[in-house]
């Protein structure tokens, strides 16, 4: 599948018969197939510049272990029960740390969005709850909770309801007044049915993608939450690295990302699916 | 079926003496059942805010309007209105669009979808049901909007320059759809447009709005039966005259 050099080029005209325009260096649009191809090389050219630079002696192994000791950590890791345990505990945090961030979030950011008033009465209160990142919150999480999973919990809930509170909030800013008029010329005059056919659906756009951030912005709060002791994978990988096993600490950190990759994939599905009336 | 009485709007305008800005003063209106009426002006003379008030959308300042209801109004609505834009809801299939206006009133899911249908078929949409609002034409968004008003079965449709953004070919060809209609559901329409060869050709009744605030400047029955010619030379010689009253208006400065 080879579409026209030019297509959508910047500045493309129609080229002669036969004859090919070359491509701009930028935006130039490749086939689906190179693409493909392009990323899988990129991947592999990554992976050889870390296997050579311990291999070759630049660093020594212990501070960056190569990528083809990994495996072999991994299934050492499995077998002794550690990583299941680890994973098991983070997912739980993980699950409801998301669940009750993105929920709590976006109804807030609905609400004040719907409502003048309540977005004058928390204006001040937000901008000064706002920049408090999350880990600055640990010494009080750990103050009410002790050091548990409600204490990790806790700060990734943080983490993810600014997110969601923002996007949801601008979204239903944003919901095009004519369609509010368009709800009241067919009788649907009350706030609740307004909120559900029309400023819900219209803002879905804005706030799955602010869900979506929040699906990567909970994995870092994940690691951050459970550092202070919570048992989960972000204290295996800080015993890890106290004893100077940094194959486990890659070992962790590809799980992390592996399983980002695989929920961030079936929240895509979900949102396409959700979102197929787009053009 | 619709009486309006010495009907006035005003806007708050903290920049004039009197703190308000009337846009519509001492409108008088009285709509037969069943009558084609429109309404053309200059874009911003209020025409467009008549039709929202007419529908309940903004309130008037002062004056009645009487709406004689014809008969039941259970699972129906009062008004249909058609604006400029399609207005869909890119989110909804083309059936749920036209099924809009019917949630609400009480009817069972097979109803409304029966409803729906029955609209799209009186626009010639009935194949495009299942589509999404992006994949259809302009002139096809613009007829859903129509099935959507007719699908509440209204006593008064309302169309605010509906075929304005369209093409000159689509637009004569849903006028002609228009009429169709009209003579099919034999309901009482009520077309604002600024295009005067459109509503000679359309109504029973032009109405001129001019100035400001506007008022009625002139009202033309036309009794040329229908199918009407788009070339007739009596609806020409009307257009002219309504064309040549509106530049006296703005040459005397009474725009």
């Amino acid at each position: 599948m080879t579409p026209p050099a030019s297509q959508n080029g910047p500045g493309a005209e129609t080229p002669a018969p036969g004859k090919r325009i070359p491509p701009s260096a930028f935006l130039a649009k490749p086939s689906r197939r190179h693409r493909g191809l392009w990323a899988l090389l990129g991947v592999i050219a990554f992976l050889a510049v870390w296997e050579a630079v311990p291999r070759l002696g630049l660093v020594r192994p212990v501070l960056l272990p190569p990528p083809s000791a990994i495996p072999q950590a991994f299934v050492a890791e499995v077998r002794s029960g550690q990583w299941t345990d680890a994973i098991v505990h983070s997912l739980v945090h993980y699950f409801w740390g998301l669940l009750i961030g993105s929920v709590t979030g976006i109804a807030a950011g609905v609400l004040t969005g719907m409502s003048r008033r309540l977005e004058d009465f928390t204006s001040w209160v937000v901008r000064l709850l706002r920049p408090i990142p999350g880990l600055a919150w640990v010494p009080f999480a750990i103050i009410w909770f002790g050091v548990t999973p409600t204490a990790a919990t806790f700060i990734i809930v943080l983490g993810v309801f600014w997110i969601n509170y923002f996007a949801a909030l601008g979204a239903v800013q944003a919901v095009d007044r004519d369609l509010l008029e368009l709800a009241d010329a067919f009788g649907h005059r009350s706030a609740l049915a307004k909120l559900v056919k029309i400023v819900l659906p219209a803002a879905s756009g804005t706030i799955l993608a602010g869900l979506r951030t929040g699906l990567g912005q909970a994995w870092m709060s994940v690691v951050a939450a459970e550092l202070f002791g919570v048992p989960g994978l972000g204290q295996r990988m800080m015993q890890a690295s106290s004893l100077l096993a940094t194959d486990i600490v890659i070992v962790y950190m590809a799980t992390m990302a592996l399983f980002y990759g695989l929920v961030d994939m079936g929240f895509v599905a979900v949102r396409d699916r959700l979102m197929r009336w787009k053009a | 079926m619709i009486e309006i009485r010495d009907l006035s709007l005003a806007f708050p305008n903290p920049a004039s003496p009197d703190g308000r800005t009337v846009v519509l003063r001492d409108f008088n209106l009285s709509v037969a059942p069943g009558e084609f009426i429109a309404i053309v002006g200059a874009s911003g003379v209020g025409k467009s805010t008549l039709l929202r008030v007419v529908a309940g959308l903004v309130p008037p300042n002062s004056g009645t309007m009487v709406h004689a209801q014809s008969g039941d109004l259970r699972g129906r609505r009062p008004y249909g209105l058609v604006f400029q834009d399609a207005r869909l809801l890119p989110w909804r299939t083309v059936r749920a669009n036209v099924a809009f206006g019917l949630e609400g009133l009480g009817l069972s899911r097979a109803e409304r979808r029966r409803r729906a249908e029955e609209a799209l078929a009186l626009v010639g949409l009935a194949d495009k049901a299942g589509r999404w609002p992006h994949q259809l034409s302009g002139g096809q968004r613009q007829r859903v909007a129509i099935a959507r008003a007719l699908a509440v079965d209204p006593d008064l449709l309302m169309m605010d320059e509906p075929f304005g953004a369209l093409d000159a070919i689509t637009r004569q060809s849903l006028q002609d759809e228009l009429l169709d209609l009209w003579r099919r559901t034999s309901k009482t329409i009520l077309f604002v447009t600024h295009d005067i060869d459109e509503a000679v050709y359309l109504a029973d009744r032009v109405i001129l709005l001019a100035g400001s605030p506007a008022t009625v400047r002139s009202e033309d029955r036309i009794a040329t039966p229908r199918p009407r010619a788009r070339d007739d030379s009596a609806a020409r010689a009307l257009v002219t005259r309504i064309r040549d009253r509106l530049s006296d208006l703005m040459d005397g400065g009474g725009i």
